[in-house]
């Protein structure tokens, strides 16, 4: 299995880690609201197709990524930063800026 | 000349003899043929016995599809089990020998198996070791006792116990095309793809390139098409674009299109080749693959088809065109369609008598006819096989009229006397890797075949008789069109190079089995016979996955290349359905056996990587005994002579307190924690406080996991306002660098911070004990080290003999003891100065065991302890757990589960009958040696105590707290270790802490 890293290219698996279902909601810091607590913790979806998950080039960047990949085929249909738009370029131009 | 060896003909190179022995009896062959041909030359028809029942067994084909001619292959003390002969290319002083006799091959005792067939029947073993239900061997191991030689009886080769000294290798390799199978189809498809410009690779598992151009006797582009096959690889081999790959078997297609493949790449010569590996394992990554990999021959289902002499007739027709001998001299043929009589005519021009051909089929067509009138054989069309005569080699076989629409035999038996006898049962492409890639197989009645779906994207692409196209001429246009398309391009109208063939009709007569009184094999490596499945199917199984599995029907390593179809179809018959509803068995990597010495290659011996720390050299000089802890080496005790382990750190860990030690902690995980959000994060990440934590002060800190379970424990350090060095267990290390990158990265992008991992830029020394401080004085420069500048958890820069150091004033042994971390290349430098400083102080060095019995007297916890069942309350650490502000697991940590009241808690045991104690030995209330029961929970870590001078231990025990002061016992059984002890708290010396504030 490959899984395109945004940084570094196209990379075999064993040079990521897995590091769990990314569809994991965190509730806020302080929330007691134990449900959600106990949903972002222990639930996790079991899809047969598409599946959000979190994997760290842990190998390579180290940086995490969203990939969607087909729990039946393996195919990967998307990865990205898990940072979202914190990482982008324009983000830290703008915020140099004096 | 051997007996069977024919004047002319072949690809041998009869001018080059080559010598090797079988059995110990010595043979000669010519270079360029294999053992299987060299054996057939000199009159060998006896390869093997059976798995099961002894049955002597010849060759049945010519490739690597051989269930049959199994041999050992010794050289020098290793020997290799289970390689067919008909892919053991000879070589001077190759040494084989046959299997599974006893204790020759020509006389093998256990051949009184074939006697007992009825008993060794299907399912055999699951109903033989259930053992007696009933009688005086009931319940005993009498079985298995006996199972011991069955299974002694049963088999294939046996493994070598000798190192394999051979070396082996791995490579990776991409490209944009991968052809597998290098016939007339993967050789155009080659081509085609590499006019296009893509990188091609072409695979071929047999050492020639050309597939079954090099025996079909068929002319191509007007010149044999051996010759022609032969030029056409030449070609390719000149281009910078394709890489070709002999003797390399792609056995394993996998996700990403990428596909594992063996090289055999010495295994052939004598001795290899400067620097050659034996095997080479190739991981390839292609953007499209032609699957070009052909047919497989099957055989007919008919009692006594396993005897030797009884061949496949492509096989037949392999050795005489390819190797110039003739398996026979009078040969028969048995067969359902067309290609047999092909394999007639050749057979017939390298010299032998042709002496009937038996037809299923009632009617032929006149070009059949034609060939047969050629080959100057008899035609018994209408008819068939119904018994083989001989022994060890065949003399003769039976025929009998044969209705194929209701497999009804009548008329008079008719014996015919022949040497050989050839068997067609039609043509099985190999799908194998397209299965493995996930295509499902669809039935096609007309050519009596499971044949792959047309790919509806460029993943794979197939041609030739892989697709059911059968004859060359489809095979060189399907090649081209394939090769086209998988390199992208499309497909245009070309002249193709001519093809002058026998005619013949690739529709096979849907007969796969004669049913008639004898043993017909099914699967021959495995002994499974038609009356096995058809038992199977009576005795409820339905299903084709089950029936494989209690049949065995296609496990053996052959796995079931030649046996899988005729097996479907009687399996489909018994049941009474077509066979497209019984259905296949999806194939699985590998599609031949591979060596495992491929698979490991350079990976072999200790895989791990060996973590030193950098005063690793000094230790080993100065007498301490290393100990692994994870990837790290850490020194276990620096023993004096004579002196038992337990004496040694005793020693050492009693001089700590009266005087002074010294530890290398250089293994503690560290990590750089900086930028301007760095203490809010460490707020996030501890259980305690660190934006409140003075520069130039350490706290020690505790990881909870996002269920509320402890993580990890250690000091972090504040070096500036947003510069912190965090310390981790040793084990941890790794583990905390992720958590903090995932939270950073996923949960909290907004905060600004970096976390790198420093772990090995920084050489750590702890220097503990009462005279500690008097030490550093006399060493250190450029700060002072007395109570005012460097108090309790207090962090100084200084030097010592020249090099910077940062020290830390903290305690794990509980005495008053610094932390000084250098950079790692001055680590040995400063030990050094550290050590001779130490020296009029009485200093000792001390290992892991010292390390452990002082944490042990002061009750700190480790990894034995935080092992992710316990909580902070668990471990006394609640003080720890801030109620100002959330943290990670804080939400999570206070579930009932995890503060009920009988949760094992941290205690210290102390042994009151004076005996040492052990790690996971458990804690019960009452002593019942007898019937161990009613743990209390276990001890996590013991050593004797020489500031108590007892045994002692950390235990986690049930109500652990409320437990302090009460008696309980030890109950080892696994070491027969039973006695009393008390429960006290952890804090076994000096609780209050007075010696480490001191």
């Amino acid at each position: 299995m490959l899984i395109t890293c945004p940084y570094c290219g196209p990379r075999d698996v064993i040079e990521f880690t897995y590091q769990g279902d990314g569809n994991r909601q965190r509730p806020q810091p302080a929330s007691q609201n134990l449900d959600a607590w106990n949903a972002y913790v222990y639930d996790r979806l079991n899809p047969a197709g598409d599946h959000n998950e979190i994997w760290q080039h842990s190998g390579g960047c180290r940086a995490h990524l969203r990939v969607v990949r087909n729990t039946l085929t393996h195919e990967i249909s998307s990865t990205a930063f898990a940072r979202g738009d914190h990482n982008s370029v324009a983000r830290h131009r703008a915020e140099d800026k004096p | 000349m051997s007996p069977r060896r024919s004047e002319a003909g072949g690809r041998i190179d009869r001018l080059r003899t080559i010598r090797f022995t079988f059995d110990g009896a010595p043979y000669t062959g010519h270079a360029g043929e294999t053992l299987a041909s060299a054996l057939l030359a000199n009159g060998v028809t006896l390869f093997g016995r059976s798995f099961k029942y002894h049955r002597p067994r010849g060759v049945l084909t010519a490739g690597v599809e051989e269930p049959n001619a199994l041999v050992t292959v010794l050289r020098g003390e290793v020997r290799e089990p289970n390689i067919p002969a008909t892919m053991v290319e000879i070589y001077d002083g190759l040494t084989a020998i046959s299997q599974n006799r006893f204790p020759s091959l020509a006389w093998d005792v256990s051949a009184v198996n074939q006697l007992g067939g009825k008993f060794l029947s299907a399912g055999f073993y699951y109903k033989t070791f259930m053992g007696p239900v009933i009688g005086p061997l009931k319940g005993t191991r009498f079985w298995m006792f006996c199972e011991h030689f069955i299974r002694r009886a049963a088999g294939l080769g046996k493994a070598g116990t000798a190192p394999d000294t051979a070396r082996y290798e791995r490579m990776n390799a991409f490209c944009d095309v991968l052809v597998v199978g290098s016939g007339p189809a993967g050789l155009m498809a080659a081509r085609a793809a590499a006019d296009q410009g893509a990188r091609v690779i072409l695979a071929e598992l047999e050492p020639h390139f050309g597939g079954s151009a090099n025996w079909s006797g068929e002319t191509i582009d007007g010149m044999p098409a051996a010759e022609w096959a032969a030029r056409a690889a030449g070609q390719l081999e000149g281009r910078d674009n394709v890489r070709l790959l002999p003797r390399t078997t792609v056995w394993g297609y996998y996700d990403g299109n990428t596909l594992a493949a063996i090289e055999r790449v010495t295994d052939h010569k004598e001795t290899p080749g400067k620097g050659e590996p034996r095997h080479r394992y190739w991981t390839i990554r292609a953007k499209s693959v032609v699957l070009a990999t052909g047919s497989l021959e099957r055989p007919l289902v008919f009692p006594g088809n396993d005897r030797p002499g009884v061949m496949l007739a492509h096989a037949a027709e392999r050795y005489a065109n390819e190797y110039g001998v003739l398996p026979g001299d009078r040969i028969g043929l048995f067969t359902n369609n067309d290609s047999a009589y092909r394999a007639a005519l050749a057979l017939k021009k390298a010299g032998a008598v042709v002496v009937a051909i038996v037809d299923v089929r009632p009617e032929l067509s006149s070009e059949m006819r034609k060939l047969a009138g050629e080959a100057e054989a008899e035609i018994l069309s209408g008819h068939a096989v119904i018994a083989t005569e001989g022994g060890k080699a065949l003399s003769g076989f039976k025929v009998q009229r044969f209705d194929m629409v209701n497999g009804a035999l009548s008329g008079d038996a008719r014996s015919i006397h022949a040497d050989c006898l050839l068997m067609s049962g039609g043509w099985s492409p190999t799908i194998h890797l397209a299965s493995q890639a996930g295509a499902k197989a669809e039935w096609n009645e007309a050519l009596q075949v499971f044949l792959p779906p047309k790919p509806t994207t460029r993943q794979w692409i197939g041609a030739g008789a892989f697709t059911g196209s059968f004859s060359t001429a489809e095979a060189i246009a399907e090649g081209r069109a394939a090769g086209l398309s998988a390199a992208g391009a499309t497909a245009t109208p070309a002249a193709l190079p001519a093809i002058d063939a026998r005619p013949g009709d690739p529709d096979p007569a849907p007969v796969f089995e004669i049913k008639a009184e004898g043993k017909s094999f099914v699967d021959f490596q495995h002994d499974v016979t038609a009356d096995d499945v058809r038992l199977a199917h009576r005795e409820g199984f339905v299903s084709v996955e089950h029936l494989k599995r209690y049949t065995t029907l296609g496990m053996a390593t052959d796995q079931g290349k030649s046996s899988n179809i005729p097996g479907l179809a009687i399996m489909a018959e018994a049941l009474g359905k077509p066979i497209p509803q019984v259905g296949t068995t999806r194939f699985r990597p590998p599609f031949s056996a591979v060596s495992i010495g491929s698979l490991a290659a350079e990976r072999f011996g200790d895989l791990k990587p060996e973590r030193l720390t950098p005063m690793h050299d000094w230790h080993v000089a100065n007498g301490a005994t290393m100990y692994s802890a994870g990837l790290w080496y850490r020194p276990m005790i620096y023993g004096h002579p004579g002196e038992t382990i337990e004496q040694a750190y005793v020693r050492e860990a009693r001089a700590t307190r009266e005087s002074a030690g010294i530890v290398d902690v250089s293994t503690l995980g560290k990590i750089a924690v900086q930028g301007p959000d760095a203490a809010e994060f460490l707020d996030r990440v501890y259980t305690n406080m660190f934006s409140t934590l003075a520069v130039g002060k350490a706290r020690y800190g505790l990881m909870l996991r996002e269920d509320g379970l402890a993580f990890d424990d250690g000091t972090t350090w504040r070096l500036g306002e947003q510069d912190f060095l965090m310390t981790t267990t040793t084990a941890n290390a790794g583990k905390v660098m992720q958590h903090l990158e995932y939270f950073l990265d996923v949960i909290w992008p907004e905060l600004k911070v970096h976390v790198t991992s420093v772990t090995d830029q920084w050489a750590g020394a702890a220097i503990g004990g009462p005279k500690a401080r008097q030490i550093l004085a006399a060493c250190v420069s450029g700060t002072a080290v007395d109570n005012a500048a460097l108090p309790f958890m207090g962090i100084v820069h200084g030097e010592i003999a020249g090099a910077p150091v940062m020290i830390c004033r903290l305690s794990f042994s509980g005495e008053m003891a610094f932390e000084v971390y250098s950079g790692a290349g001055y680590g040995t430098h400063v030990w050094e100065a550290l050590i001779e400083a130490g020296k009029p102080f009485g200093l000792v060095t001390y290992g892991l065991e010292a390390l452990g019995t002082m944490r042990i007297e002061k009750g700190h916890v480790t990894g034995a302890e935080i092992d992710g069942r316990t909580t902070a309350r668990d471990l006394h650490l609640d003080w720890m757990l801030s109620k100002k502000k959330p943290f990670i697991g804080s939400a999570m940590m206070d579930r009932e589960g995890l503060i009920a009241p009988d949760r094992l808690e941290l205690v210290g045991i102390v042994a009151l009958d004076n005996q040492p104690l052990n790690g996971g030995a458990h804690i019960v209330e009452e002593l019942d040696e007898a019937n161990p029961h009613g743990s209390l929970g276990h001890i996590t870590a013991c050593c004797y105590s020489p500031a108590l001078g007892k045994y002692i231990a950390l235990a986690l025990v049930k109500g652990g707290k409320a437990r302090r002061g009460s008696r309980a016992y030890v109950s080892d059984p696994l070491r027969n270790r039973f006695g009393p002890v008390e429960i006290v708290s952890n804090h076994f010396f000096d609780p209050d802490g007075s010696r480490m504030h001191g």
